[in-house]
């Protein structure tokens, strides 16, 4: 049980980090604002759980213009996808041996 | 530690986020029974002054303005019911919705302005069909999945429009109409409620 738990990121444990993460494994890449819309969050809150995932290096940032305007766009990196599948797989795990 | 209904949550939370940002789920099963009516609505006028007679300019004036009433319905009703989710409705999947669902509908546009240029008008209503099911069964991995298989009904109901001129017109008028308001229903009553 207790090996379970450990193979579950910590960096997980918020529902915030873990619905960014959901959503960008299956989009290529998402700006800020489509990911404020769906996961229904402040700007604050939201730029603070994506700095603790940069710092994880779980995503990825690319800054790019729209016109003049500064447009920052995340994407998954490969150690996010890693971390996000394994994390996946311990809930599959935790769940199957609660049954 | 946290218990195992925690994780379940978590699971779900992950589902609803990964379908929320793929999926455009706004679409109203009611703007579909509306498109349904205003469709019957016009096929019954053209049936009963139009058709027959073939005044072209009276239908092509009848077809525009139910595609009018109908766009404008969905538009308005998916809108509300995004405002209503706390989302907009513009969103990264109505763009892709859109785009997915453009493609198969200018071409068909398009090809049926051919059409009228050539005097080809009993080919009209069965490519009306057959495009819009082509950019149903192409909007279905963009939106509810239940989209792909209204697609493939409208292509069948064209192919038959096709060869049985004839009955282009009740072919147009089950598609559009019919088909519309059980799809509609269905969508309403599983996902509205």
């Amino acid at each position: 049980m207790k090996i379970l738990i450990e193979s579950l990121h910590k960096a997980f444990e918020s529902r915030i980090r873990l619905g960014i993460m959901s959503v960008l494994a299956v989009n290529d890449f998402l700006d800020f604002n489509a990911l404020k819309d769906y996961l229904d969050v402040t700007d604050g809150n939201l730029a603070t759980h994506l700095k603790s995932l940069e710092k994880e290096h779980f995503i990825g940032v690319k800054k790019s213009f729209v016109g003049r305007k500064p447009n920052t766009k995340y994407f998954m990196t490969k150690a996010g996808k890693k971390a996000f599948d394994d994390h996946l797989k311990a809930l599959e795990k935790l769940i199957k041996s609660q049954r | 530690m946290k218990d195992d209904q925690h994780y379940i949550r978590d699971i779900a939370a992950m589902r609803t986020m990964m379908e929320r940002s793929t999926k455009f789920m706004s679409l109203s099963g009611l703007a579909g029974i509306l498109a349904g009516m205003y469709a019957l609505a016009g096929a019954f006028i053209a049936h009963k002054y139009l058709y027959t007679e073939g005044r072209l300019a009276g239908l092509i004036l009848l077809a525009v303005a139910v595609l009018i009433l109908a766009v404008g319905s969905a538009v308005w009703l998916s809108w509300k019911k995004a405002a209503k989710r706390r989302e907009k409705a513009w969103n990264p999947t109505a763009k892709r919705l859109a785009i997915n669902m453009a493609v198969p509908l200018v071409t068909g546009g398009v090809l049926i302005l051919i059409l009228i240029a050539n005097n080809l008008f009993s080919l009209m209503a069965p490519c009306t069909l057959l495009f819009y099911g082509l950019a149903l069964f192409n909007a279905g991995k963009f939106t509810y999945e239940e989209v792909r298989s209204l697609g493939l009904i409208q292509i069948a109901l064209g192919l038959t429009a096709a060869y049985f001129t004839n009955y282009a017109l009740l072919c147009w008028a089950v598609g559009f109409g019919l088909v519309h308001i059980i799809y509609g229903m269905y969508i309403h009553y599983r996902y509205e409620r």
